[in-house]
């Protein structure tokens, strides 16, 4: 925002009607609905004490469900990064026939609700799906040619997980990168072309630095929603404890035994992951914005 | 301006490979989930006759014509969405985004109104306060209900007089005594619901509002105008786009909530099913075709969200630059 701009806004800051009214509602409406529910949850787990707390977050089930999470997240996420970063590469420099149909169905992951996801993807990737299928048709082949005992099988494996993971993470890379490699400054491009400079300097020296801090928030951003994922997962996963089993449907176990207090230990100790993405992704967002405005 | 010069610096083989890599995955991961919702819905099993037209060993010998199972698939379908159940998921969905959709797009506008037109203290711990419910887990979106209104929940705690036997009566037992239930019920389900969608509105006004600057609205107040007529003839012609945009994502989260309602749900069959917990329990039951259809119901509502997202975004572009 220019400095001009802003001084403007703190002259005039009072005259405008509406603010006690519109901010103590908002508030009071926030605070219930949000805040007081959060809070609770934090209140809830100290019932246990600071051993019990610890007896049950590492506890060797949630530990092996903390790793599957984390995993299966860490590795869809980081597949996003490539086919997202792709994707918003194609869209923002090329023109190409359907181009607006591409760019606008990017966003199907958003709108479409996660129960629909997971039992869509499930089918598609088990046995009797498209691409389930094929994969099987394959191992098939595969295995009798070289006489192996591989598996191809995506659903109710753990990357199952991952695929449920990629699908619900892809908009959020290509999103976040998109308008930033849209932004790019092509006159540096041609000026490093014009000094000699070949596309792939170019690309690692002009292109890849700039995007590099929203390549990470999409990432973050990506990892943050895989994480607390639930609707999408647990049609695909065979939910097996110790091998398929997500943080999140561990939660709802725990509430099926009316196992409160463990079902919010495991809650604060999810909520706390969420905090420190948050933080992650304000950060690296300041970092996006301060590059782009130097 | 020429078109895109700097493109030519590239090698001539990236952009068809790029594109192709591109457009391979969007057809692995949007177009073929799409084409199985469909499929499913109308009982085809699509991977039945790519097995056939291949070849396999152990395909389905003697399929019927694609166009004859699809004459049937569309029967089933049409029962499928009559049956009673069914119908009690729509009911419940339908009112459960009829209650959530207007109470959070009250309060997301007057949310944006305090934090883009008013400078004060907080103002950036309140913005990522609105964020909150989007980096958590919707399954704790429903825990926390849970913790504050299920039978061993805060509710139980609180002492709200005595028994007949003289020990103390829960504010809990008290409501359960008057069969006034929240969680398990669908007072839990739009609570959850809130909870979920309550960034979308706001989180879409905020930049949108904060771009626009106070200009408009300052020169109306000079000219006489009370602070309604303010905001109904001069923010909102100006935030229209963005806000319809605000409430359609609203909706379609509203709509397609699963993780929090399941939590808060009981899953008690035509009560407290909304669409997608009905969904799993038809899935969990083997009842592919009527999940599905279920389903494709749910995404023909995506399928609109996101046209209407494309329209309002061109719409947004042409007010900034025309």
């Amino acid at each position: 925002m220019p400095a001009g701009k802003k001084f403007h806004f703190r002259q005039n800051r009072s005259q405008l009607p509406g603010f006690g009214l519109s901010l103590g509602l908002s508030v009071a409406y926030l605070s219930l609905l949000i805040l007081l529910p959060l809070a609770s949850l934090i209140l809830f787990s100290m019932n246990l004490s600071w051993r019990e707390f610890w007896t049950v977050v590492t506890d060797r089930r949630v530990l092996a469900a903390f790793r599957v999470s984390f995993g299966s997240t860490f590795l869809a996420a980081t597949i996003d990064l490539f086919f997202g970063f792709v994707i918003a590469w194609v869209l923002a420099r090329y023109q190409f026939f359907g181009k607006r149909l591409v760019d606008a169905v990017i966003d199907l992951p958003f709108a479409i609700p996660t129960a629909v996801t997971g039992i869509a993807l499930a089918t598609l990737f088990s046995g009797k799906g498209l691409v389930g299928g094929q994969l099987e048709a394959f191992a098939h082949w595969f295995n009798t040619a070289f006489s192996t005992q591989l598996s191809f099988n995506i659903a109710f494996s753990q990357a199952g997980i991952v695929v449920a993971l990629m699908f619900i993470g892809m908009p959020f890379i290509v999103r976040t990168v998109q308008p930033v490699l849209e932004e790019l400054d092509k006159e540096v491009e041609e000026a490093a072309s014009s000094l000699g400079a070949d596309f792939r300097h170019i690309f690692l020296r002009v292109i890849f630095p700039g995007i590099l801090p929203a390549l990470l928030t999409g990432f973050a951003l990506a990892f943050a929603r895989g994480l607390g994922e639930y609707g999408s997962v647990i049609f695909i996963s065979s939910n097996a404890p110790y091998e398929t089993e997500i943080v999140p449907l561990l939660i709802v176990m725990r509430l099926g035994e009316f196992n409160y207090e463990g079902a919010s230990a495991i809650g604060v100790a999810m909520l706390a992951c969420s905090f420190l993405l948050l933080l992650a992704i304000n950060f690296l967002q300041t970092l996006a914005r301060n590059r782009r405005s130097a | 301006m020429s078109a895109a010069p700097g493109h030519t610096l590239e090698p001539r083989w990236l952009k068809p490979v790029l594109i192709t890599i591109a457009l391979l995955f969007l057809a692995v991961f949007i177009l073929l989930p799409l084409v199985t919702i469909f499929s499913q819905a109308l009982s085809v099993n699509l991977q039945d006759y790519l097995a056939a037209a291949l070849g396999y060993e152990g395909a389905t010998p003697e399929l019927p014509p694609l166009f004859a199972s699809l004459g049937e698939g569309t029967s089933v379908y049409r029962a499928a969405l009559s049956d009673a159940e069914v119908r009690a998921a729509i009911r419940l969905t339908l009112l459960t985004a009829l209650i959530c959709v207007p109470l959070n797009t009250f309060f997301g506008v007057l949310l944006a109104w305090a934090v883009a037109r008013f400078e004060f203290r907080g103002k950036n711990f309140l913005v990522s306060l609105i964020e909150l419910p989007f980096a958590i887990s919707p399954v704790i979106a429903g825990l926390i209900f849970i913790l504050i209104f299920g039978a061993s929940g805060w509710l139980n705690m609180i002492p709200f007089g005595t028994q007949a036997d003289g020990s103390t009566l829960t504010l809990y037992q008290w409501m359960d005594a008057r069969n006034l239930k929240v969680v398990f019920a669908v007072p839990g389900i739009v609570l959850a619901t809130l909870f979920v969608t309550f960034p979308f509105v706001a989180r879409e006004l905020i930049p949108l509002m904060q771009e626009m600057g106070k200009d408009d609205e300052e020169a109306a107040l000079t000219l006489g105008a009370s602070g309604w007529q303010l905001f109904f003839r001069v923010t909102l012609p100006n935030i229209k786009w963005g806000l319809l945009y605000g409430v359609i994502l609203t909706n379609a989260r509203a709509i397609g909530e699963f993780g929090a309602v399941a939590v808060v749900s009981g899953n008690v069959r035509g009560e407290t099913t909304t669409m997608p917990l009905y969904i799993e329990i038809l899935y969990g039951e083997y009842q592919f075709a009527t999940a599905f259809a279920v389903a494709s119901l749910l995404t023909l509502i995506a399928l609109v969200t996101l046209v209407v997202k494309a329209v309002i975004e061109y719409l947004l572009q042409k007010q900034r630059t025309g």
